[in-house]
């Protein structure tokens, strides 16, 4: 019998700032083409002599994953599991402008050590002497969901007891200026929000958000995760098979969805699929998160922390629904979060309050 | 020499990524290594590197490294006897 999976504890460096009660209460709508995350002082939650040679991605991701753990009373996890869409690319940007400028000779070893994917990841188990499963997940906008059902694999099998799971990803200038230059970032001068977007491209961010997800509940816990689901490409015709194939293996019917979590992006050939799902699950509460998290290949780990905030609280800030209307108050019991990008990347992430 | 040491501390906080060390916090004869500034095997790396970079110096024998990085003074002294830049 599968196990049950329970989100126990959240940490975040967001461009909201970090996790904490306020965090929806305070957030503002990003309307700058590209969104730095707000950084926390990091002395005394990473030692002098490791901070110095970590990037911005490192650094938030440590912060993340010590204060989600510090919430579910977790020291050491049995596994280190992150999804990344560029990794370490800070580090990577300057190691390749260090072959660039230097001829390919002089090169530093730092930047490269550090320049990987999976840096974050083995930093965490450094820093924590975890020497368990370790393991990064790199796959476009999808990342943060194979990460999580990895997760949902290791623990539903019982195979582990608890996970630290992690989604991160940071602005590197120079990969980010190649970026705005494909059309995928706004220009620099543009300032809409994802609402007001008229203008190509997205307003893009960066992010760390980790969670210490156990296969037990506890009294603080935030939300069970039921299931996830992927699909790499995806015609706007099959939005229903699509859903209603994985509802049905969950035993789940549309009505019994009462929030969906979108991820408009202010992409109008993005949104068309959010679009169409909702088409399809007229009874759920529209909800939007991107407009607070702005766009990166980890982003949607910002949409399960809302899904988990609202399913423990029993309460959406009105920063979230993406209807001027808002319904009555009701329970929320089932949330439904959908994730894709440019058309690929497709995932569904049912969570249920506990 | 002096101005070669100053320039050289500079060069070691900026490469290292020492935050909150300014070349006065580094004395001439401090231990780089262990005790002293607490740099570490990443560290030489990036230090030949920069002999190498800066100096035209090529460090081919890596024991040797254990004695010039000793401290400011013995690194002054190597590079003022075979810089070639």
């Amino acid at each position: 019998m599968k196990k049950s999976v329970f989100i126990n504890g959240i940490g975040a460096v967001t461009t909201q700032g970090i996790w904490r009660s306020e965090f929806f209460s305070e957030a503002r709508v990003l309307d700058h083409a590209i969104n730095a995350a707000e950084q926390p002082a990091y002395k005394g939650f990473i030692s002098p002599g490791a901070i110095r040679r970590m990037s911005r991605g490192i650094k938030m991701s440590m912060y993340a994953a010590q204060q989600a753990l510090g919430e579910s009373f977790v020291t050491i996890p049995d596994a280190i599991i992150t999804g990344t869409g560029l990794g370490c690319s800070e580090d990577s940007d300057k190691f390749l402008r260090s072959l660039w400028e230097n001829d390919e000779q002089f090169l530093t070893p730092t930047s490269f050590i550090q320049s990987t994917h999976n840096t974050v990841a083995a930093q965490i188990a450094l820093q924590l002497s975890c020497k368990g499963y370790n393991v990064t997940h790199v796959n476009g906008a999808s990342s943060f969901e194979s990460a999580l059902l990895d997760t949902l694999m290791l623990l539903q099998t019982g195979e582990e007891e608890h996970v630290l799971l992690g989604g991160v990803d940071e602005i590197a200038e120079q990969t980010y200026s190649f970026l705005q230059a494909g059309g995928y970032i706004k220009t620099g001068s543009v300032r809409e929000t994802v609402k007001t977007s008229v203008s190509p491209g997205v307003n893009y961010a960066e992010g760390a958000h980790f969670f210490s997800m156990s296969a037990g509940r506890v009294a603080s816990s935030y939300a069970e995760i039921i299931d996830v689901k992927l699909q790499n490409e995806l015609e706007g015709s099959q939005m229903r098979s699509f859903l209603q194939d994985f509802l049905t293996t969950k035993d789940l019917h549309p009505e019994d969805i009462d929030a969906v979590i979108l991820g408009y992006n202010g992409d109008e050939n993005d949104d068309l699929f959010y679009d169409a799902l909702w088409q399809e699950l007229p009874l759920a509460t529209p909800l939007y998160y991107k407009h607070l998290s702005g766009q990166y290949d980890s982003c949607s780990a910002f949409g399960l922390m809302v899904a988990a905030f609202v399913l423990k609280q029993q309460t959406v800030p009105s920063i979230l629904y993406w209807n001027e209307k808002i319904p009555p108050n009701t329970t929320w019991k089932n949330i439904l979060i959908y994730n894709q990008y440019k058309g690929k990347d497709h995932s569904l992430v049912v969570v249920r309050a506990c | 020499m002096t101005a070669l040491k100053e320039e050289l501390k500079r060069q070691i906080i900026e490469v290292l990524h020492l935050e909150d060390i300014t070349p006065a916090d580094i004395q001439d004869e401090e231990a780089l290594f262990g005790e002293g500034l607490g740099l570490d095997s990443i560290d030489a790396l990036e230090l030949i590197v920069l002999m190498d970079k800066t100096y035209g110096i090529k460090l081919a024998d890596p024991k040797k490294g254990r004695d010039i990085f000793q401290s400011i003074d013995t690194m002054v002294a190597y590079i003022s006897e075979h810089r070639t830049k």
